[in-house]
């Protein structure tokens, strides 16, 4: 365990600005990875763990140079190194796992080939020999029949299969360390469970040493022995990963705990206000030290230094740290939600169900869409006025789908959806009149993509303040004015471009765009999983603000389900567009529940190596929902037999009122599970 | 806050904007070259009317195909006629014309292309067949066809230009419009009711417009090339009108034994094209835009 393989040495990396500043992406960052441990790097987007983890096999981006320091392997300096010597440690001694294995397979070729041809590389091994070997990596990754899936082509693999054959591939060349960058983060909460746990066996039976950067800090828990945080380019804290998640002595690793929602607490975390510095503006002193709510007046001028303590094995960047020693069992204290819940219905979902089915050109012609078995199916839900409904579920399971259909973005096949008990909405955009489109408003997923690049902020919030109420002037101006400062941004972002915004900051533009049209009902597809998570905090904390504010109704699609424990009064879980459970959040946490939400709620990854993931059904990854019966048979670990293959189950009412769709009769569904 | 930030940049005017792209175009030599050029042939085609040496049309049978002298720059061609005076006037109906086809070319190919894009499904689809369908036409013999039921007037042949050097502007137009379609601030201007005239002229073209115009700009040289092989046919410009196709035609045959009075305007042509190419890659490059990865259409 002593013997070090990799040693990093005062490694600075940065670029030249226009103007010819040097900008430091990474500063002195020192660490050694010894054989046989996992390292865990943590931090924000933009904290340069990427970056040195590239570093750490000899590559330093298109853009970047290495400013200082060294990256020592095998006592050689790896970015001192001629390409020709860096091919022949790449591959067989450093090997790196991608974050997305679709992209980083060549589509045109066959699993087996790409991996052969890794061997092939990284190996003496003979023909023969070769072929033997691709199955065992296969195996070894636990796909199932690898001679079937040696001939498969990349496209017919699921995203949790190709990562696995990414996996296999690193493992070709029998590595002595495997850098892996955000491995799981495109991954399905249950997928993502079944592939660190495969992980951690590959670092348990290879005896690799492993270097996984994530943002998120439950994936981490899971997997590292040891974690490094990372805040602006500096290693803010370095420690055993159990005493760094249980008692974090540094005040950013602190907040970032905090901000983490759980699934054992309802109500919503506390958010840390600000953001990560850019790079090259750091002025004197601590880069925490805006954010920070121990800061004193010394963290100001002072830059602090990484200190070892040698009683916790822990370094730490923090002057402060030991009054955070004595107190920092991370107390969590959430805001507790209130619920404005009015007993008017105001969005009543019955029968829906929504087709992608291509039309034949009869029904073409008879404007009609036939299609047996459609994506979505019979979705009843009565949405009463100031809730916040949750839809869950795994990619795939139609979530966003409805979504869209109660936007009029997608037409549906059949059903109603009536809005404030006597208005049909029509299901197609056209037929919608303005009224109609104004009370329900959309916030998106990615803040990116949904500002118009071109538009400054004003521009962006005037849209739906002209289009609907017809402002124009000093009115419009005072509007937007009162919008921005609804979301907390100040008059001067008005003449802001997206592009000049942080994350956080883009998704507030689109939440007061959302809420300029003043509507009843706003979707929110995803709106935080494209966020860090200390910014996630403070969006849910605004969104929640705004609706105690504003009466306003949320329906909140997410796969994240201690994001929707946080801010859902109730939920409603689906799987492959049927409804599984709808219920209050406080009851569809708790047990009996559908065996598929039971699936997911052992899936969830928490900031804690304590508690592990239940991997309770294969992750499968089912293209159609079934014909006939439950949808969730293909993967049920309970299924009773031919009842639940031919006959949808029945809705069953639990005592607290949450309805669960399953065959399995309460009593037993409950007793299994509470072991 | 962080109002320092180097990330950080004001709302800037237009005028600010197009001379700061100026700028940046000027900064790479080939850019600088290109610039010159066309602003030096833009310059010339409007004084050199009053700058011209010699009448153009003056026929003078004693001077017939005299060699380049201190008193006739560029020597005279067979009917007598100074070369110089004929050069750096024949730009000027050749620009003049391809640069109004070029714009009706921009204008018709960009909102077609912009509108097929957003709308979709059948209209797309029967539009862009028949775009298909012109782009298999030789547009030489179409032009020809053109030229000779309606005449060489100026009033037909900048729209029978733009309309055929729109159709390939069609499908660069719609897919980059077919780029931005996907993304969210569309779907959120279309979820929110906007019309699709607003969504078009507010949402699309603001995004799509620099494509359009560098596709617009090589367009610009390519009809020019394309006007100056109709004059060199002789359905261009009529004499004794003076043109750089028209000239290159009359004195081919003279090639061997006086070249000056075809060197001079071929020159004139080709550095023109040349000056109006690079200056279109420079302005891609100054938008940001990789003109190598999209095939020419």
């Amino acid at each position: 365990m002593t013997e070090i393989i990799q040693k990093v040495k005062n490694l600075s990396i940065g670029f030249k600005s226009k103007k010819g500043e040097e900008i430091l992406i990474l500063r002195n960052i020192s660490t050694n990875i010894k054989k046989g441990e996992t390292v865990g790097i943590v931090g924000e987007s933009g904290s340069g763990k990427s970056t040195l983890a590239l570093a750490m096999m000899g590559y330093v981006k298109h853009g970047l140079y290495t400013i200082g320091g060294e990256c020592e392997f095998n006592s050689s300096n790896l970015l001192k190194m001629k390409n020709r010597d860096l091919e022949k440690i790449r591959g067989r001694k450093i090997a790196m796992i991608p974050q997305n294995a679709g992209q980083a397979l060549t589509p045109n070729l066959k699993i087996g080939y790409q991996i052969d041809e890794a061997l092939k590389l990284h190996s003496d091994l003979k023909e023969e020999e070769r072929e033997q070997k691709i199955s065992e990596l296969l195996n070894k990754v636990r796909l199932p029949s690898p001679e079937t899936i040696a001939l498969r082509y990349p496209h017919e693999l699921s995203g949790g299969q190709q990562q696995r054959v990414a996996v296999a591939m690193a493992l070709a060349g029998t590595p002595d360390l495997l850098l892996l960058d955000e491995p799981t983060t495109g991954l399905d909460v249950t997928t993502q469970a079944h592939v660190l746990e495969l992980l951690n066996f590959i670092a348990k039976d290879t005896g690799t040493s492993m270097v996984y950067v994530s943002h998120d800090l439950g994936a981490i828990a899971q997997v590292s022995d040891r974690i490094i945080v990372m805040y602006s380019g500096e290693i803010v804290l370095e420690g055993p990963s159990r005493d760094i998640l249980k008692k974090p002595i540094h005040p950013y690793t602190y907040g970032l705990l905090k901000s983490i929602p759980k699934l054992s607490l309802a109500g919503l975390p506390q958010s840390m206000p600000g953001s990560q510095p850019q790079p090259g503006t750091m002025q004197r002193g601590c880069s925490f030290f805006d954010r920070c709510d121990f800061s004193e007046e010394k963290c100001k001028s002072n830059s602090p230094q990484l200190e070892y303590l040698e009683e916790l094995n822990t370094s730490v960047r923090c002057f402060n740290h030991k009054s955070l020693m004595n107190d920092s069992q991370v107390n969590q204290t959430v805001n507790k939600i209130k619920t404005s819940l009015q007993d008017k219905e105001i969005l009543n979902i019955s029968e829906v169900s929504i087709s992608y089915a291509k039309q034949n050109l009869l029904d073409q012609v008879l404007n009609r869409i036939s299609d047996d078995n459609p994506t979505v199916k019979d979705i009843n839900i009565n949405i009463k006025k100031g809730e916040t409904i949750a839809l869950v579920g795994e990619s795939g399971s139609g979530k966003s789908t409805i979504l869209k259909s109660i936007a009029g973005l997608l037409r549906t096949k059949g059903g109603v959806i009536k809005f404030d008990q006597k208005r049909n909405l029509p299901s197609d955009l056209k037929e919608r009149d303005p009224n109609d489109l104004r009370i329900i408003q959309l916030i998106f997923q990615n803040p990116d993509e949904s500002l118009n690049p071109n538009h400054t902020v004003e521009e962006i919030i005037a849209q739906p303040l002209k289009l609907y109420f017809g402002l124009k002037g000093e009115e419009l101006k005072k509007n937007i004015k009162e919008l921005l400062q609804k979301v907390r941004l100040g008059e001067f972002y008005m003449s802001r471009y997206p592009r000049q915004l942080s994350g956080g900051e883009k998704q507030r533009v689109a939440v007061a765009r959302a809420f300029a049209a003043k509507p009843d009902i706003i979707l929110c597809d995803e709106v935080t999983s494209a966020l860090d998570v200390s910014v996630q905090a403070a969006v849910l904390n605004l969104l929640q603000q705004l609706k105690e504010d504003f009466g306003t109704t949320y329906i909140f699609v997410s796969h994240d389900l201690a994001v929707v424990r946080a801010i859902s009064d109730r939920v409603a879980v689906l799987y492959q567009g049927r409804l599984c459970e709808v219920g209050p959040s406080k009851d569809v946490y708790q047990f009996p529940s559908h065996p598929y939400t039971e699936v997911l709620l052992g899936a969830v990854l928490e900031p804690d190596p304590d508690i592990k993931p239940k991997l309770v059904a294969e992750d499968i990854v089912e293209e159609k929902p079934p014909q006939k019966g439950c949808s969730f048979q293909g993967r049920c670990s309970r299924i009773l037999g031919d009842i639940c293959k031919n006959e949808i189950p029945p809705w069953q009412i639990t005592n607290s009122g949450n309805s669960i769709r399953c065959h399995i009769p309460l009593k037993e569904l409950q007793k299994d599970q509470i072991n | 806050m962080k109002l320092d930030n180097i990330y950080q940049e004001e709302k800037k005017s237009n005028f600010t904007k197009v001379s700061e792209i100026i700028i940046t175009m000027a900064s790479r030599p080939s850019g600088f070259i290109g610039l010159s050029i066309l602003i030096f042939h833009v310059i010339l085609a409007f004084i050199s009317p009053y700058i011209a040496p010699y009448d153009f049309k003056a026929i003078n049978p004693t001077l017939m195909l005299q060699a380049p002298s201190a008193e006739y720059w560029f020597g005279t061609d067979d009917l007598g006629r100074d070369v110089f005076t004929r050069t750096i006037l024949g730009g000027r109906t050749a620009l003049t014309i391809t640069f109004f086809g070029s714009l009706i070319a921009l204008l018709w190919g960009g909102l077609l292309g912009i509108f097929c894009g957003l709308v979709g499904g059948k209209t797309d689809d029967i539009v862009m067949r028949i775009v298909d369908a012109f782009l298999s036409i030789p547009w030489i013999l179409a032009m020809l066809l053109i030229v000779s039921l309606l005449g060489t007037s100026t009033e037909v042949l900048i729209p029978a230009l733009g309309f055929f050097y729109g159709k390939g502007i069609v499908r660069v137009a719609r897919a980059a419009t077919h780029d931005v379609i996907a993304k969210d601030f569309i779907v959120s201007a279309r979820a929110r009711g906007h019309s699709n005239f607003s969504i078009i002229w507010y949402e699309i073209i603001p995004n799509v417009r620099d494509a359009i115009l560098v596709e617009g700009a090589m367009r610009w040289s390519w009809m020019l090339l394309g006007f100056s092989s109709l004059s060199f046919l002789g359905f261009g410009v009529s004499p004794p009108t003076p043109d750089w196709g028209l000239m290159i035609s009359n004195a081919r045959g003279l090639m061997s034994f006086a070249y000056w009075s075809v060197i001079a305007p071929i020159v004139g042509l080709s550095s023109l094209i040349i000056g109006i190419n690079l200056t279109a890659d420079a302005f891609a490059k100054a938008l940001g835009i990789d003109r190598s990865t999209k095939a020419p259409v």
